[in-house]
């Protein structure tokens, strides 16, 4: 049955620029181009569009526009163009929807709700061209205290990562991006000296030799794991939720998983990569107390080991049981978090934004008492420097960035990442697709992306008078709401401007 | 406290252009002394304040009941008085009560009443087993906290803290600070900027018979507040610089740390200087920075922080606030400004500017180390501890 839906973009031609060169139908993994030799004409299947504009972007004589589909049912504030698209693909399908990407909806974001503090006459600003402005940036267990003892400054060994800047890459498996996307990554973590996140997928043998810049993740899929994979990198993550899709596991279908792959994930070939939404050893705080200290037993107390979940009602409470169950560091993953594949129903619907989230956590930690046990690192939706400087004032440590560090690859959010076709190359397993991406040119943009947002926060540090972002953490007189009711004034711990 | 900001600064300006000025002595053979020197220099340095807050702390001021906890409390109206002197009766020992002496003065308009009470603190009505410092310092915050029109601002043994709203001349006056004798003198003339001048907010700030004079503004302070809160310090004067003293007896006092240590957390080196230190240096800043990184103080300043035994001078580490620190004989001198030190004192055995971050301690004679060290560090060397 042909579907009964308006396409959602229109693919505009100037016949007059268009060279019949056909890169566009090269380009478009969706198969909305092929050509008509009889005719010299280049046809379009618009309803196949998904706005990636790789197209547009690479055609040599700017031919091609991909715009909104100017077609409209019968505006209804109640029954919108994607409420009945969505209603009638279910009818003809009858499953869940799936989308890739972050939560779309306009919630309100509670960064672009804050601003930031400058220093005036009283209290100079710095000049980060002058002066030294520091990001570095230690995660793990902090001692409550130092001692003396018979004249000696006792240290607890408590193990530690250290990053050049608070900015890391989030987890992305292998499988889930292309393996140019995951090497880039890699690469791009060890020049720059921060860390990237193997995720769930496992971590090929090559890559190893960047050992010092990578976080394992231990998912409920355990795939990949082994004892060196483990003692190898410099810190393990155990995920329970992600903050896209929290409650609810994931899948890697079989046609991914080539022979790469299926010795990475060490998993048949062409099998699904089922990763189900509870690990099948964790029911409870303590069983997560269990399998933190087994995997500190497995690497020998040298590694932190990291908890990350989706930002959801009751976090507070919840990272509080983590930490005391032994987390070195806590990664809450807020609403707009990205992922692979969604149901959308659950992307859209589930969650918290990071920022109340994220504010909520590091205060009842501290009014715990128990805020140095652990280090807090958040994601979801994180879009630039700014973002980050707030985020660390609200009382993250540092960040973790994935759709950002994916645009910098060339991903232009079009959400098809569930495809397996992405025509940037990130998010697929084709081998014609993913050669699109150079690990080397990833690499560069990657590094320049970190090193422009470092120098942006040192500025932000500079007007702030502060030299050291540890002075920054947590320091929320440095934030003022604007826009804001007071219960949100009072989740944030900030004041609103003016005050 | 009384709405004094309307009273000593009428015309309610913006900005007057002035700085805070600090200044601080020390007699290292323990020799009491006369504050002529002190009041003489704070006051050559008028023109740094703008007559919202000044105040002086004086070490070895009640040599006849050196053990009892001397509580220097301002009320607002007698109410505030007999609902904290109930507190009082029920919670210390009381050996001794006076209103504070005053000699008013046509400048200082409308004071709160100022008491002082000479205190031990009860032990039976508390079911813990907790040492007397951290028993008075409780009660200090909650007094501070929940009594309206009461403020405790100074809690010390054998010390005192005189401050209040008006030049440093103004309020030496006021309290006949000439008939008091100490070893350390510490004093502070304000220009607040970032809140109202208030009675209590005035420098010196103090915790037991640790007190800190501050020059600069403390942009590391939502930092350090919220830290300082995890171990029950109630912030509660309204002032950036009253985390230094609570920091510091936070650190030496209940961590047992030693003053340069603590100094350390305050303005380690940037972590490209400790890359190149040798391993020992190394692990030791590494330690300070990894733990107490969010005491790290940033922004301007210049402090004098002292306590029985010891007066500190230090600033931050890129040297943002002026500090200049003079010896003649057994006597230490840091002010603001040289000025100061040279109108009491023309001849100088030595004067320097102190490096940022780079604290001058000066010690009683007799006590361990040298009487006065300049940035010197004393641990011998650090140790991994398994856990």
């Amino acid at each position: 049955m042909r579907t009964a839906l308006l396409p959602e973009f229109s693919v505009v031609r100037d016949e007059n620029r268009c060279i019949q060169c056909r890169v566009c139908e090269r380009q478009c993994s969706f198969d909305v181009y092929s050509y008509d030799a009889g005719n010299n004409l280049m046809v379009h299947r618009e309803e196949n569009c998904v706005a990636c504009q790789r197209c547009s972007v690479l055609c040599p004589t700017n031919a091609l526009v991909i715009k909104m589909n100017d077609y409209t049912y019968r505006p209804n504030a109640n029954w919108t163009r994607e409420s009945i698209s969505d209603l009638k693909k279910q009818a003809e399908t009858g499953g869940v929807l799936l989308t890739g990407m972050g939560c779309d909806k306009p919630l309100k974001n509670y960064w672009d709700h804050i601003l930031l503090n400058a220093s005036q006459v009283t209290n100079p600003s710095i000049d980060p061209l002058r002066e030294p402005m520091e990001l570095r940036t230690r995660l793990g267990r902090k001692a409550d205290h130092l001692e003396i003892r018979n004249g000696n400054l006792e240290v607890p060994d408590y193990p530690y990562v250290d990053l050049s800047t608070p900015i890391m890459f989030g987890a992305m498996s292998y499988g889930a991006i292309s393996y140019n996307c995951f090497k880039s990554l890699a690469q791009a973590a060890h020049e720059v000296g921060t860390m990237f996140n193997t995720g769930e997928g496992g971590w090929p043998r090559e890559l190893r030799k960047f050992g010092t810049n990578t976080i394992v993740q231990c998912a409920s899929g355990r795939f990949g794991l082994d004892l060196e994979y483990f003692n190898d990198a410099a810190m393990v993550e155990i995920k329970i939720g992600q903050g896209a899709k929290p409650g609810i596991g994931g899948h890697l279908p079989g046609e991914k998983v080539s022979a790469h792959i299926s010795q990475t994930r060490m998993i048949p070939m062409g099998s699904d990569a089922i990763s189900p939404a509870p690990h099948h050893d964790i029911y409870s705080i303590e069983d997560l107390q269990m399998l933190v200290h087994a995997l500190k037993e497995a690497t020998d107390y040298r590694k932190p080991v990291s908890v990350k979940i989706s930002a959801v009602h009751n976090a507070p409470a919840i990272a509080s049981g983590m930490v005391r169950a032994g987390a070195d560091i806590i990664v809450i993953d807020g609403v707009r978090g990205g992922t692979g594949a969604a149901p959308k129903i659950l992307r859209d619907n589930v969650g918290l934004p990071i920022e109340l989230a994220l504010a909520a956590v590091d205060t009842r930690l501290r009014e715990e008492g128990i805020r140095n046990w652990a280090s807090l690192v958040c994601s979801g939706g994180i879009r630039n420097s700014s973002d980050i400087f707030k985020a660390i004032a609200l009382g993250a440590d540092a960040v973790y960035i994935g759709t950002a560090a994916l645009m910098a690859l060339g991903c232009t959010v079009c959400q098809k990442c569930y495809t397996g076709k992405c025509a940037w190359g990130i998010t697929t397993q084709d081998p014609y697709l993913s050669k699109r991406v150079n690990p080397e040119i990833g690499t560069q943009a990657l590094v320049n992306l970190l090193r422009a947002w470092s120098l942006e926060i040192k500025e932000m540090l500079g007007c702030a008078g502060i030299n050291s972002i540890e002075s920054v953490r947590g320091n929320r007189l440095q934030l003022r709401g604007i826009g804001l009711e007071d219960w949100e004034l009072g989740v944030l711990g900030i004041r609103g401007a003016g005050q | 406290m009384k709405n004094l900001s309307r009273v000593n600064n009428p015309y309610n300006d913006d900005k007057v252009i002035s700085q805070c000025s600090i200044f601080g002595m020390m007699n290292t053979s323990g020799k009491l002394i006369s504050g002529m020197q002190c009041i003489t220099a704070i006051t050559n340095m008028h023109e740094r304040g703008n007559g919202l807050g000044a105040g002086f702390a004086i070490y070895g001021i009640y040599p006849d009941r050196p053990d009892d906890y001397a509580l220097h409390i301002m009320f607002d109206t007698k109410i505030s008085r007999e609902e904290t002197e109930t507190y009082l009766k029920r919670l210390f020992d009381i050996s001794f009560a006076e209103e504070v002496p005053i000699f008013p003065t046509e400048s200082i308009i409308n004071p709160p009443y100022i008491y002082r009470y000479f205190v031990h603190p009860k032990l039976k009505d508390t079911h813990e087993i907790v040492d007397e410092d951290d028993l008075v310092t409780r009660r200090v915050f909650k007094i501070n906290t929940s009594i309206e029109g009461a403020f405790v601002f100074s809690s010390g043994k054998n010390m005192g803290v005189f401050k209040g709203v008006g030049f440093p001349e103004e309020i030496a006056q006021f309290f006949g600070l000439e008939h008091y004798r100490g070893y350390i003198w510490t004093s502070h003339g304000r220009f607040p900027t970032n809140t109202q001048g208030w009675w209590g907010g005035a420098h010196p700030l103090s915790l037991l018979d640790w007190t800190v004079v501050h020059n600069g503004e403390i942009s590391s302070y939502g930092a350090n507040r919220r830290f300082l809160e995890m171990y029950g310090y109630v912030c509660t004067m309204q002032t950036d610089t009253e985390v230094v003293a609570y920091a510091v007896d936070l650190l030496e006092r209940k961590h047992g740390l030693p003053i340069e240590v603590v100094m350390d957390i305050f303005s380690p080196p940037v972590w490209e200087q400790i890359d190149r230190m040798n391993s020992g240096d190394r692990k030791y800043f590494e330690a300070i920075r990894n733990t107490y990184g969010s005491l790290l103080l940033n922004g301007p300043f210049a402090i004098i922080v002292a306590h029985h035994g010891e007066m500190i001078a230090h600033t931050d580490r890129i040297r943002l606030r002026p500090m200049v620190a003079g010896i003649k004989g057994d006597t230490v001198y840091a002010s603001s400004e040289e000025s100061a030190i040279r109108l009491v004192c023309p001849e100088l055995d030595k004067v320097w500017i102190p490096t940022g971050g780079h604290p001058v301690i000066a010690r009683l004679k007799g006590t361990e180390g040298h009487d006065v060290v300049e940035g010197g560090r004393e641990i011998p060397g650090t140790i991994v501890m398994e856990v």
